[in-house]
C-alpha cells in the first residue's frame, strides 16, 4: 500500500533564510507516514495583503492555490503563513468568484506543522536532547489558529526539554512582517521587552514555530550578546543539532 | 492637534523617561484587573457574545431606535437636538448656554465633547467649562488631551499633578504638603466642590441611550457625573449616534461587560440614569437637552468599518495593545488612542493625515481577543490599509516593492530567480561581514539597526530539494 501524500508549503522565510527548517519539516512529515511533495511555489501573499494591496494578494494566492489544491493535506511550518491560507484566503475572493470555493477547499486542508503532527503523530523514538528551553507562541498560531497545546505536547513527547514559561507570553514580539522595518523603534522596544522576559527564564534556547518571530528575537538576542540560541520547532523535533 | 507625525510623536514618547514606567503600571493594573474579573465570573464569555449581538443589532436598527429614543425622551420632557458634525454640535451647545445665560459650566468626562473640541468652542463664546473628572481636570489645567480613554491622565505621575496644582491653584499655601495621592484628591475636591455649587449648567456625555424610555445612562467611579447632571439648573448631554440601545435589558447586558473589561470592576461605582427634566418642586435640572452627534458615524455605518460603531469605549483594546504600551496615547494624535483610535481617528481627522495609525500594528490580534463586543479590530485596520493603498497613500517605494513582489510571484521562475539572487546577496554580505550581517542597507537598514541577521547557510530550500514537481 502506498503512503498518502502531503504537500509542504515551505514559506519564503524558510526557503530563503533558513532552508534547514524546510528539510526538518519534510523529514518530520515523512516520519509521520507521508510522502512529502514540494510543489513549485512562491509567497502566500501576506506581505501584499497586510499592506492593503488586496489585488496583489489575490494574484499571489491564486498562484499558491493552483500549486497546492491537488493535495489532500498541505503542511506549513509557520502559523503566520498557515493562518494566511487557512483563515484569510477565503476572504480574498467575493462569494460568487470561482476562486472562492477553491480557496475554501485549500483553507480546509491546510495545517500548521504542529497541528499536522498532533493529528498524525510521529513514531516514538529516542528523545532529542534539548535542556531548558523557552517556547514562544506566535500571535498568528496562538490567536488565528488556536495553536497552544500542540507544540508543547510535541516537545514533551519527543525531546527531553524542560519548557520554562516566558512572562507576559501573550504579548507580541514586535516582528509583524514589514512592521519591523516600517516602525523600527516600536518594533525594537517590543522585541527587547520580549528578549528580557526570555533571558529571565534562564533557558538556553528559544524555540518557536514561526521564523518571523525567531529572526526578530534571535537577531535581537545576538545583537545584545546573549548566548541564547534559537531553533525552529521543526529543527528541534527532527533532532537537528 | 500637533503638527508632528505619528512616528515623531512615538519617538518622543518612547524617549520620555517618566512615561515608560507609567505605561507599565497601567498595563499590568488593567490587564490583571480584567483577567481577574473574567476569572471570577464564569458567564463572562457568554455575556460577551450577547453584548456583541446586542450592539450589532443596535447599530443595524440605529435610525429607527434613535427616532424611538427621540419620541420617548421628548415625551419625558427632554429636548433632543441632532448635530451632523462637530461644528453644529458645538453651535447647538453654545446656543443653549447663551439662551440660558450660562457663564460657567461643569463637565463630566466625555469623549464626544473631546471629539468636537467643545471646551475650546465654549471658551471662544465666553463660557467657562470646568472638567470634574479628576483625570480630566488635571489635563485641562495642563492644556493636554486625554492619553487614555478611561484614565485620561495616565501619563502623569503624582509629582506632575502636584506641580500642576501648585501652578494653577493660586490660593494653595506653599507650605501645604500635597505629595500623596489622598492630599491631591482632597485639593481637587475643594476646587471642584466650589465649581459644582456655582455652575449654571452641567455638560455630560452618555454611555448609552435607551430607546424604549428615552433614558440617558452614564457610568462613573467618582460620583461627579451625578452632580454634574443634577446639581445645576441646566443639563446638556452630548452623545454619538452609536450609543443607542433598544431596551433596559440590553443596557443591563452591556453594563455587565463594560466595567469588567475596562477596570476589572464587576460594575462601576455609579450608574446614573436620567429621563426627562425635573418638574416644578423636584430636585434636578429644570431643562435637559441631548445633542445627538453624527460626525461621520452614519457614513461609517454604511462602510466596511461599521462594526466599529458597536464599540462601548471600555479601553480594553488600549490596555492590551503592545503599540499603545510602547507609545502611550498622545502619539496617536487624535481624541481616541490605541486600536480603537487607529480605527476612529482616520474617520474623524482624515486618512491621509493619519495613515500611520492603521499601519502601526503587527496584527497581533490581542485587541480583538479582549474586546467585550468582539470587534474584529485588526480586520478594520486592514480595511483602512486597503483604502489607503487604493488612494495611493503609501510611499512610492513601498508600492513599487509590492508590485514587484506581486509580479515576481505570478510566475514561479521569477520568484525563484528573486530568491536565488537574494540568497546569494545575503550570503555574500554575510561573508563580507564575517559571518553575521550587522548592517543591511535594505528598507533603510531598519532590520539590522537593532538586530543581527544570520545569513542563509546555503542556497534556498526549493533549489536544493530533489524531485520537485
Amino acid at each position: 500500500m502506498s503512503q498518502p501524500e502531503a504537500a509542504l508549503f515551505v514559506t519564503c522565510l524558510a526557503d530563503l533564510m533558513r532552508p534547514e527548517v524546510g528539510f526538518a519539516a519534510a523529514s518530520l512529515i515523512q516520519r509521520a507516514g507521508f510522502t512529502v511533495v514540494v510543489p513549485r511555489q512562491g509567497c502566500c501573499g501576506q506581505p501584499n495583503y497586510n499592506a492593503g494591496d488586496k489585488a496583489g494578494a489575490r494574484d499571489l494566492a491564486k498562484a499558491a492555490i493552483a500549486a497546492l489544491e491537488r493535495f489532500e493535506i498541505v503542511v506549513v511550518p509557520s502559523g503566520s503563513c498557515g493562518g494566511m491560507i487557512a483563515k484569510h484566503y477565503p476572504h480574498l475572493f467575493e462569494a460568487d468568484d470561482p476562486w472562492r470555493p477553491r480557496a475554501e477547499r485549500l483553507a480546509s486542508r491546510t495545517l500548521e506543522l504542529t497541528q499536522f503532527l498532533a493529528r498524525h503523530p510521529l513514531p516514538d523514538g529516542p528523545k532529542a536532547p534539548a535542556g531548558k528551553i523557552a517556547y514562544h507562541d506566535s500571535c498568528s498560531a496562538r490567536r488565528e489558529l488556536g495553536v497552544l497545546a500542540e507544540p508543547r505536547a510535541l516537545i514533551a513527547a519527543h525531546t527531553d526539554a524542560e519548557i520554562v514559561p516566558i512572562a507576559d507570553a501573550e504579548s507580541c514580539c514586535g516582528f509583524g512582517g514589514t512592521f519591523c522595518v516600517k516602525y523600527p523603534e516600536i518594533s525594537a522596544r517590543m522585541a527587547s521587552e520580549k528578549t528580557a522576559a526570555i533571558a529571565a527564564t534562564g533557558a538556553g534556547m528559544l524555540v518557536a514555530a514561526d521564523l518571523g518571530c525567531l529572526l526578530n528575537l534571535g537577531g535581537t538576542l545576538k545583537r545584545q550578546g546573549s548566548p541564547i540560541a534559537i531553533k525552529h520547532i521543526a529543527e528541534l523535533l527532527a533532532g537537528e543539532p | 492637534m500637533t503638527a508632528l507625525d505619528f512616528k515623531s510623536r512615538a519617538h518622543a514618547a518612547m524617549n520620555d523617561a517618566k512615561l515608560a514606567p507609567a505605561l507599565k503600571r497601567m498595563k499590568s493594573h488593567f490587564q490583571t484587573g480584567r483577567a481577574m474579573a473574567a476569572a471570577r465570573f464564569p458567564e463572562f464569555e457568554m455575556l460577551r457574545d450577547r453584548a456583541a449581538a446586542i450592539r450589532r443589532r443596535s447599530i443595524a436598527l440605529m435610525p429607527d431606535l434613535l427616532e424611538r429614543f427621540e419620541a420617548n425622551a421628548t415625551a419625558a420632557g427632554m429636548q433632543v437636538h441632532w448635530a451632523a458634525d462637530a461644528a453644529e454640535a458645538c453651535a447647538i451647545a453654545a446656543r443653549i448656554c447663551r439662551d440660558n445665560g450660562v457663564r460657567r459650566a461643569i463637565k463630566s468626562k466625555s469623549m464626544a465633547t473631546e471629539e468636537i473640541h467643545l471646551n475650546a468652542h465654549l471658551a471662544r463664546e465666553g463660557i467657562e467649562a470646568i472638567e470634574t473628572d479628576l483625570g480630566e481636570y488635571i489635563i485641562q489645567l495642563r492644556g493636554e488631551r486625554p492619553s487614555h480613554i478611561i484614565a485620561p491622565a495616565i501619563h502623569l505621575s503624582k509629582e506632575d499633578v502636584a506641580e500642576t496644582f501648585r501652578a494653577a491653584h493660586g490660593d494653595l499655601p506653599p507650605g501645604r504638603d500635597i505629595a500623596e495621592r489622598t492630599a491631591l484628591v482632597k485639593e481637587a475636591r475643594v476646587k471642584l466642590r466650589e465649581a459644582f455649587l456655582t455652575a449654571d449648567a452641567g455638560i455630560t456625555g452618555a454611555n448609552m441611550l435607551i430607546a424604549e424610555t428615552g433614558t440617558i445612562l452614564l457610568v462613573s467611579n467618582e460620583g461627579n457625573i451625578d452632580l454634574t447632571a443634577t446639581a445645576p439648573r441646566l443639563h446638556i448631554a452630548i452623545a454619538g449616534l452609536d450609543k443607542i440601545v433598544e431596551s433596559w435589558d440590553d443596557a443591563g447586558i452591556v453594563l455587565r461587560v463594560l466595567a469588567r473589561s475596562a477596570t476589572g470592576q464587576d460594575m462601576s461605582s455609579y450608574v446614573t440614569c436620567l429621563t426627562g427634566a425635573a418638574a416644578e418642586g423636584e430636585a434636578g435640572p429644570r431643562q435637559s437637552h441631548i445633542i445627538l452627534l453624527d460626525n461621520g458615524r452614519s457614513a461609517m455605518r454604511a462602510s466596511n468599518k461599521a462594526e466599529m460603531l458597536a464599540c462601548i469605549r471600555c479601553g480594553a483594546c488600549l490596555n492590551h495593545c503592545p503599540i499603545y504600551a510602547a507609545t502611550g496615547g498622545h502619539a496617536y494624535g487624535g481624541t481616541y488612542s490605541g486600536p480603537m483610535g487607529a480605527v476612529l481617528t482616520p474617520l474623524f481627522d482624515g486618512l491621509r493625515e493619519n495613515a500611520d495609525l492603521p499601519n502601526a500594528s503587527t496584527f497581533c490580534g490581542r485587541c480583538q481577543e479582549v474586546c467585550p463586543v468582539r470587534i474584529p479590530l485588526p480586520m478594520l485596520l486592514r480595511h483602512w490599509r486597503e483604502d489607503a493603498f487604493a488612494a495611493g497613500i503609501p510611499p512610492r517605494g513601498e508600492r513599487w516593492g509590492l508590485g514587484l513582489w506581486r509580479w515576481a510571484g505570478r510566475a514561479n521562475w521569477r520568484y525563484r530567480l528573486a530568491t536565488r539572487a537574494a540568497s546569494l546577496g545575503l550570503r555574500l554580505t554575510g561573508w563580507w561581514q564575517r559571518g553575521t550581517i550587522r548592517r543591511l542597507p535594505l528598507a533603510g537598514g531598519n532590520f539590522t539597526a537593532t538586530r543581527d541577521m544570520t545569513p542563509p547557510s546555503g542556497a534556498s530550500f526549493q533549489s536544493r530539494w530533489k524531485g520537485q514537481r
